[in-house]
């Protein structure tokens, strides 16, 4: 920030590319390191298990990475909505389970797919609405409600599958998902739209600023963005581009859920920071009694973030039912505290009000790689929890400190 | 002089069997700062949500610009032009300065947040008040002062263009220097048209910055006087009970 005029009350935007560099790393030291962590975390992995794995940084091992990293950053997506009002959904999982529970039964009586994956959205909204409910309206606390609905629902699944099932889901449309990869040009084609809307968004919002006289960033911050992304999603398009195949038949291709789960985070992310929804959102998840005093309605803001959750929570199940291909009574126990810890992990707050959904998604490749890594070392499941644990714990740490040094109380409003 | 921009008579309140409020009568003008002292538990906090409308007053009459108006809820104490700054300032620390000003009112276009427009209005809103303290409007409020969140939530209220601003402990948390910059910023906002009203236990401050001191003591204004026809001394008799205002003195 430059200081030239003293009198006049900046935006941050004023300065050239030096100040503006400043600016940032002064923001990081005050405690807004965002997902600095652990994107450190991912790089220090990344080196230790592909120095002490030969099979970490091969393309097939890569590529099951990013597959298996989808279901896991959409459920962290998910709860980073609930989280942002420093709320917990503990039933996230298990309610997308009975949600493809009920998506089988719907197949079952002969209902096209797609009908059956309309019934479990709208299924996963009835939870979402529900719960919210329960913590908006009566106040009970969200940990206590989910946790309710936590246990209730595994018993939901075995009534409605009987006990021990497990059940083939045929559809190849749902398996093609997690299964099937993209043409290696629309895979580029995907990258450049990408590319596009996001630097057209950026010049947009320039153009609109310099419309009403107000400071610009210099055009350089926005153009090296740009280019660093697009320099990072072609490295990775490329690699997937390769054959990964060990055995005759080739493998190639950006798999197709990979545009699936970009999509919606670059969806929910426009509806956070974009729209009047978004910021009430936060609004509530910093201090609730100054959003209803400026004639927000909390309540409903509660009830609508509840359902966002559940409903990407389903989802995040279609996803796992395309991956393994059957439904079972147990599905989603474990998988929603990964969740949680991935949200933590990229730099979601648990006190709310402070996180993005790219954070959660960073967070959650962190913990498959971390799962992923110890598995190729051939360490038992017990070490890797063991290591989860304390990677989350220690993110809730600088979570806490974090928050301490940039002013907040400890105390959650 | 003229019309009063607020004027309350014969205001009443009361809990249960305890009248907290006793036909109390009020009047604050344009451009002028009135200070609403009092003990504790003379009526100062229910008197100002009446006029907020979070407890609406059993009985009197209210008039707004000579008009006499009924506040039942906060909403419409806005909508004529009535903004509380409350103690507690009511700001969403993990927002920047803009977004706090225009939390619950943001301003859209294309069915998204119009960012720059906001952020021009909240700079000429605190432009207007001569604010130097606050270095970018883009600030997380988590990283301002004191004086600084007292600054910003006044200037929510001139962006609110609020014809009375009601100001609840303005310095009781703030350092020697924040409280000499909150009060020339209530001076600033007396001087650009609107009704101030400050409610204060500090005498110091009250005799530094406002033009009006208006006294309650257990449920009635016992005084409401010019501040140079005063002094602190006699304002601390009429507080405590122990001197009884007889008109010009």
């Amino acid at each position: 920030m430059s200081n030239l005029t003293p009198t006049a009350i900046g935006s941050g935007h004023e300065g050239n590319l030096r100040d503006q560099v400043k600016a940032y790393f002064s923001r990081v030291k005050n405690g807004e390191m965002g997902a600095l962590p652990a994107i450190g975390a991912m790089i220090v992995l990344s080196l230790l298990f592909g120095s002490l794995s030969p099979f970490f940084f091969t393309k097939l091992n890569i590529a099951n990475l990013f597959v298996q990293t989808a279901e896991l950053t959409t459920l962290a997506v998910a709860l980073v909505f609930v989280i942002l009002l420093a709320e917990i959904d503990l039933s996230a999982g298990v309610a997308a389970g009975v949600a493809m529970d009920i998506f089988y039964l719907c197949l079952k009586a002969g209902l096209p797919w797609i009908a059956g994956v309309f019934v479990a959205l709208i299924f996963g909204a009835l939870v979402g609405l529900v719960l919210g409910w329960f913590v908006a309206k009566i106040g009970v606390p969200s940990f206590v409600v989910t946790l309710a609905f936590f246990l209730g629902f595994q018993g939901v699944a075995l009534i409605l599958l009987g006990d021990g099932g497990l059940f083939r889901v045929e559809v190849p449309e749902i398996k093609a998902i997690m299964n099937e990869n993209l043409p290696p040009v629309v895979g580029w084609g995907l990258l450049v739209l990408m590319l596009v809307i996001s630097l057209s968004i950026g010049l947009w919002d320039r153009a609109r600023r310099a419309k009403l006289d107000l400071a610009v960033r210099p055009l350089s911050i926005l153009l090296t963005r740009t280019a660093l992304l697009g320099l990072l999603g072609g490295f990775i398009v490329f690699f997937l581009n390769q054959n990964r195949s060990a055995a005759f038949k080739p493998i190639a291709g950006v798999p197709i859920v990979i545009p699936i789960v970009v999509g919606l985070i670059f969806l929910g992310t426009f509806v956070l920071d974009r729209t009047r929804f978004g910021r009430h959102l936060y609004a509530v998840g910093g201090n609730p009694e100054a959003a209803r005093r400026a004639g927000i309605k909390v309540g409903m803001i509660r009830i609508s973030a509840f359902v966002i959750c559940s409903m990407l929570a389903v989802v995040s199940g279609l996803f796992h039912v395309s991956r393994i291909g059957v439904v079972e009574a147990a599905a989603g126990r474990s998988i929603v505290l990964s969740g949680v810890a991935a949200a933590v992990v990229g730099g979601v707050s648990l006190f709310g009000g402070r996180g993005r959904l790219v954070h959660a998604a960073i967070g959650a490749m962190v913990i498959s790689m971390i799962d992923n890594g110890l598995g190729l070392l051939g360490l038992s499941a017990g070490i890797s929890f063991v290591v989860t644990g304390s990677v989350l714990a220690l993110a809730a740490t600088i979570d806490a400190l974090s928050r301490k040094r940039s002013g907040g109380s400890l105390t959650r409003s | 002089m003229d019309t009063p921009v607020i004027e309350l008579s014969g205001v009443k309140k009361s809990f249960g069997p305890v009248d907290v409020l006793k036909g109390v009568d009020l009047k604050a003008y344009a451009g002028k700062v009135t200070a609403l002292v009092g003990d504790n538990g003379a009526g100062k906090s229910t008197l100002i949500k009446g006029l907020s409308g979070v407890q609406p007053y059993d009985e009197g009459v209210v008039k707004f610009n000579g008009e006499v108006v009924n506040i039942h809820d906060p909403r419409q104490a806005g909508a004529i032009g009535i903004e509380v700054v409350y103690q507690d300032l009511a700001l969403c620390e993990n927002l920047d300065i803009v977004q706090n000003m225009f939390l619950g009112r943001e301003e859209i276009s294309q069915l998204t947040l119009n960012e720059s427009e906001m952020e021009l209005q909240a700079t000429k809103a605190l432009q207007s008040l001569s604010v130097r303290t606050v270095k970018s409007v883009r600030q997380k409020v988590s990283s301002l002062s004191g004086g600084q969140r007292q600054t910003v939530a006044i200037a929510r209220s001139v962006l609110r263009n609020a014809k009375l601003v009601i100001l609840d402990e303005p310095t009781a948390a703030l350092g020697v220097a924040q409280t000499e910059q909150v009060l020339n910023l209530v001076r600033r906002l007396a001087d650009s048209g609107v009704a101030v009203i400050i409610i204060s236990h500090n005498l110091v401050d009250v005799f530094k910055v406002c033009d009006d001191i208006a006294v309650l003591y257990l449920g009635r204004m016992v005084a409401q006087i010019e501040t140079k026809n005063t002094n602190q001394a006699d304002v601390v008799g009429y507080i405590t009970g122990t001197k009884n205002y007889d008109g010009a003195n």
